[in-house]
């Protein structure tokens, strides 16, 4: 599998850390009531057959966090974008 | 001996002459042969003996297919067993050695398995040798292992080099028939970066072993023009000896370069292979079909081969299988061997034909029609065959041809089956996309004139498609022949793995009817050739005995690899000690030469121990201990991760990375600090220090250095990208030495400038930048964690052995000592501060003794789930001392703690030792453990049971600070 890295191009899958579905948003209460939100946060994950976003990290490249949304089923890349332009985006590649 | 070779023809150099020995014995063979040819040039035709029978076997192949020909080759350590030798280019001065024989290749102890043979049925392993149980590993294993199994593998290492690449092109093609050929001229024409691979020691596939005419010129004079024309042209890579085995995702192609396989050894600096990671844009599925051995009996007497391996050994080798041939054929295909042996004056008996009528051509030999091979009398090689109508012929080799298969193995890989093709009686690929796409044979097109305009077309990348060159078809017509059921004799379906037609039945009738479970069941397509030879006709076989067709059977999964890959090759040069990197410290050398012993600790080499003559680790360790609690130690801290953050928000972003608070440290002080993961489990621990209002150093344990830093990373490009902070891991730019002990501040003063050292200028916690040795820049913190009076001190890289040796020095008069990591552990044991074993990835802030640490006030990694009812659970393990009631009895790490009168079992468990030392100072072992609600159970006796060395002692809880509670001698 090929990634297309928005800062070195397109590198080989090896050079990457996956850290699994890059569409959950960390809460941001405290509140004792948002807890459900917490526990959806760090231990609820979907499997998605299909298009799917992800976080990679460059660890063998420039070491930007990116989002990588690739098919599940056939491991196709639609996209790179770095986490932090995703994050802005409001999660969206 | 007779010789086979013919007199003329063959791609092979007369003129050369190769040595080379099998079993011992010499023979010669030419420039251009394979092992297998130059063996039946020599007329040996006997190469092996099979796995579960021990029968003879000889070549039944002449290319990747090949079941039972495999050897030994080479010797010493580059000995490799299971070697195809129809695959091995003779060289001279080759060695190979027939395997699975016992005591000799000629006379086999084991074929009297071949009359045991009830007992080797379909599913032999799982009926046979079940009972009695006590029976398997004393006696059935061992004598299976002895009397089955293959080749043996060098116990020696490997003395070659192997490499891994990665090319990149806008084609592929792989296999260089007339299909791979016209496919890589289109792409080479269009302009396209091509790479042609071939696993073929040759470029030109079928064309080497076929009489055939292409453009009016043969078939092997095209090939060479074509491949004249490729070679001239920049755009493109030609890359023989090199098998294609997988492919995978991304349209990545794994294969095989056989660099230096040809040779007796590669030259120096050169590998033996090369793995090839090849990314292609675009690929073509050129790798042709294979013909399909027919199940009669007596199918594997040596002499016995495929139709085109005959006319293959014959045409391009100049080695005739035989004087005196039979052709066996349910296809028009085995009329060529026929014609073809016959013209190289090869005398050919008949062509037995199962069908009732064919068009090809028999250029004059006798046709049986509507009959078949029975059975093929011969022991070591044929003597003869028998029809169906029980007419006898005698012989001394026999051509069969089942059909063919196209060679879909690569289009399958992603997991896509072959579809069922029944006008060539084959399964063909399926449908793989536009990037990676099947042609010619590999396709089900089976004529000449096809596979040229199919590779024409399907190679072209841009504009019009080439113009496809006149040939002469030869006739295809299949009808189906698997197996002759009239048979007497063994009818071998899978040879390697000596699976016989009647296995399959008997699977279906004892219930293995799906084909991956008859696979299984039977062991048929499970042997190292992957079923290249009898899979369909197994599927076939199964089909019949369940009442299915053929594709409601179907085929078993194809799996990568294609043909077995060497383990070196997927190693590459990472072996030995380029299997990983070695880090040294800064203090590296200074260490070195104090006679520190090293241990490895993650990639890092780090002094454990300076034991002086005559000392173990223990000796030396406690030593070690004693001098710096009573004067001074100096030791290399400089593995420990250093992260330089920067920037406004650098205080408010470890705030969200610390469970502790950092935004509120004054500039010039350091502060412990937890890190949390998001579970609410302690992840990381070190101390920080605040250089600047917006610079910080952080230091992290060595074992997490890295994670902590991707951690980092992430939260604050994907959680916090709102925060105005930089950061770098400077682990590497900095020496790190502690220096601890009464005497620490005398033996530093002295080569520290201008500054001069009091609990005013550098107090406890300080972390201060000043410069050393006459102005080397440098960090000064005053941090313990023996519970000395201490500091650490860190230096740019380059002067840290400089300041070392200095440091040593100066504390020369005080009687300084290194101290290693041993004696580092000891002493934190010793003051109960936690490390690994406790900060274990299963621990709580409070479990450790630090939940007052953890903000009310601030939102940060962990907060929210360190809440959670069983992580504040008071009946949780939690840090505590232990300590043996008898002074003079030993613990160790990893034992239970029990109630005084409990027994050992998991629901009496209490907790276990989680790091265990000799202290020098209270003369006895002590322990820190993770004991359940232990930190009101101080004084309670438990037992400390250690199941595992067989050891039981009674120990006492405690307070986890063994030594020095009241910290006096950390503000000494
Ligand atoms: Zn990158």
């Amino acid at each position: 599998m090929l990634i297309p890295c928005p800062h070195c191009g397109t590198r080989p899958v090896e050079e990457f850390t996956f850290l699994g579905d890059a569409s959950v948003k960390r809460p941001t209460s405290n509140d004792p009531a948002s807890m459900d939100q917490w526990f959806d946060y760090v231990y609820l994950r979907d499997n998605p057959k299909g298009r799917f976003d992800e976080y990679a990290h460059h660890a063998g490249g420039c070491r930007a966090w990116l989002v990588v949304s690739r098919n599940t089923a056939t491991h196709e890349v639609y996209g790179c974008v770095t986490a932090r332009d995703y994050a802005k985006a409001g999660g969206k590649s | 001996m007779t010789s086979f070779r013919l007199d003329k023809g063959g791609l092979i150099d007369r003129s050369s002459e190769l040595n080379f020995t099998f079993d011992g014995k010499a023979f010669t063979g030419h420039q251009g042969d394979t092992l297998a040819s130059a063996l039946i040039a020599n007329g040996v035709h006997l190469m092996g003996r099979s796995f579960k029978y021990h029968r003879p076997r000889g070549v039944i192949s002449a290319g990747a297919s090949e079941p039972n020909a495999l050897v030994e080759l080479r010797d010493g350590g580059r000995k490799e067993a299971n070697t195809r030798a129809t695959m091995v280019e003779l060289y001279d001065g080759l060695i190979a050695n027939s395997q699975n024989r016992w005591p000799s290749l000629d006379f086999d102890l084991g074929a009297v398995n071949s009359l045991a043979s009830s007992m080797f049925v379909a599913g032999f392993y799982y009926k046979t040798f079940m009972w009695p149980k006590s029976f398997w590993e004393k006696i059935y294993e061992p004598i299976i292992r002895k009397a089955a199994g293959l080749g043996t593998a060098s116990k020696l290492p490997d003395p070659d080099k192997y490499e891994k690449a990665y090319a990149h092109c806008d084609m592929l093609v792989i296999g260089s028939g007339p299909t791979g050929l016209m496919a890589a001229l289109a792409a080479a024409r269009s302009g396209g970066r091509v790479i042609l691979g071939d696993e073929g020691s040759a470029l030109g596939g079928s064309l080497l072993s076929e009489r055939e005419e292409i453009a009016g010129v043969s078939g092997y004079n095209w090939a060479q023009g074509v491949l004249a024309e490729l070679a001239s042209m920049p755009n493109v890579t030609l890359m023989p000896r090199t098998t294609v085995v997988g492919w995978f995702d991304g349209n990545i192609f794994g294969a095989i370069e056989r660099v230096n396989d040809h040779v007796i050894a590669p030259s120096p600096y050169e590998p033996r292979q090369r793995y090839w990671r090849i990314i292609a844009k675009r690929a073509v599925l050129a790798a042709g079909a294979e013909e399909r051995p027919v199940a009669f009996g007596g199918n594997d007497v040596p002499g016995v081969m495929l139709a085109s391996a005959m006319r293959t050994y014959a045409n391009r080798y100049a080695a005739a299988a035989g004087k005196s041939v039979v052709v066996f054929t349910g296809n028009d295909s085995g009329y060529r061997t026929a014609r073809d042996m016959q013209a190289h004056g090869v005398h050919v008996e008949a062509i037995i034909d199962s069908r009732t009528e064919s068009k090809a051509d028999a250029g004059g030999v006798p046709v049986l029609r509507e009959r078949m091979i029975a059975n093929v009398s011969g022991g070591k090689g044929v003597a003869g065959v028998e029809l169906t109508d029980h007419t006898k012929i005698s012989c001394d080799a026999v051509a069969m041809s089942g059909g063919w298969s196209p060679i879909v193995n690569l289009a399958c890989h992603r997991g896509a089956k072959p579809a069922w093709n029944e006008a060539i009686l084959g399964f063909v690929p399926p449908e793989t996309g536009k990037a990676f796409v099947a042609a010619g044979s590999a396709a089900g097109r089976m004529l000449l004139s096809e596979c040229l305009a199919d590779g024409a077309s399907k190679g072209t990348l841009a504009g019009k498609a080439l113009a496809v060159p006149k040939c002469r078809d030869e006739a295809f017509a299949v009808s189906p022949l698997w197996w002759v059921k009239q048979s007497t004799g063994k009818a071998f379906v899978d040879y390697q793995n000596d699976s016989t037609a009647k296995d399959l039945p008997l699977a279906a009738q004892e219930g293995y009817k799906d084909i991956e479970l008859a696979k299984r069941y039977t062991t048929t397509g499970m042997a190292t050739d992957q079923g290249k030879l009898g899979n369909v006709n197994a599927i076939a076989i199964l089909a019949e005995a369940t009442g299915k067709s053929i594709e409601q059977v179907g085929t078993t999964t194809f799996r990568p690899f294609y043909t077995p890959v060497a383990f070196g090759a997927f190693a590459g040069p990472f072996t030995g000690h380029h299997f990983q990197p070695v880090r040294k410290t800064p203090l590296h050398d200074w260490a070195d030469e104090l006679g520190a012993v090293f241990v490895e600790t993650g990639l890092w080499m780090r002094s454990s121990w300076f034991p002086l003559a005559g000392e173990d680790w223990l000796a030396s360790a406690s030593r070690e201990v004693l001098a710096t609690r009573n004067g001074v130690g100096i030791c290399d801290v400089s593995t420990l991760g250093k992260i330089d953050v920067q920037g406004r928000d650098a205080g408010a972003f470890l705030d969200r990375l610390y469970c502790n608070t950092f935004s509120t440290l004054a500039v010039g002080k350091a502060r412990y600090g937890l890190m949390l993961r998001e579970d609410g489990i302690v992840y990381d621990d070190g101390t920080t220090s605040r250089l600047a209002d917006d610079h910080y150093v952080m230091t992290t344990t060595t074992a997490n250095a890295a994670r902590v830093m991707a951690q980092m990373e992430f939260a604050h490009q994907a959680l916090f990208p709102e925060l105005d902070v930089t950061y770098v891991s400077v682990t590497e730019q900095w020496a790190q030495m502690a220096v601890a002990g009464p005497k620490s501040r005398a033996t530093l003063q002295k080569i520290v400038d201008d500054l001069v050292m009091s609990d005013e200028t550098v107090p406890y916690m300080a972390a201060k930048e000043v410069t050393v040795l006459g102005g080397v820049p440098a960090r000064l913190f005053r941090l313990s964690f023996s519970g000395e009076h201490a500091y650490e001190l860190a230096v740019p890289a380059d002067y840290g052995n400089m300041a070392a040796r200095a440091i040593c020095q100066a504390g020369e008069e005080f009687g300084i000592v290194p101290y290693g990591v041993e004696a580092l552990s000891i002493m934190r044991v010793e003051k109960g501060h936690v490390a690994g074993g406790e900060l274990n990835g299963t621990t709580t802030a409070a479990d450790l003794g630090l939940g007052k640490m953890m903000s009310t006030k601030k939102d940060y990694i962990g907060r929210m789930m360190a809440m959670r009812e069983g992580l504040t659970d008071t009946n949780r393990q939690c840090v505590v001392g232990i300590r043996p009631v008898e002074p003079g009895d030993r613990i160790r790490s990893g034992a239970h703690i029990l109630k005084l009168d409990d027994k050992p079992s998991m629901a009496n468990d209490q907790g276990y030792l989680s790091s265990v030392a000799w202290s020098p100072m209270l003369n006895m072992w002590i322990a820190l453990a993770l004991v359940s609600n232990g930190r009101a159970r101080h004084g309670e006796r438990v037992r400390v049971w250690d199941g595992l060395r067989g050891h039981e002692t009674i120990g006492e809880i405690c307070d986890p600070v063994h030594f020095d509670r009241e910290n006096k001698r950390l503000h000494a």
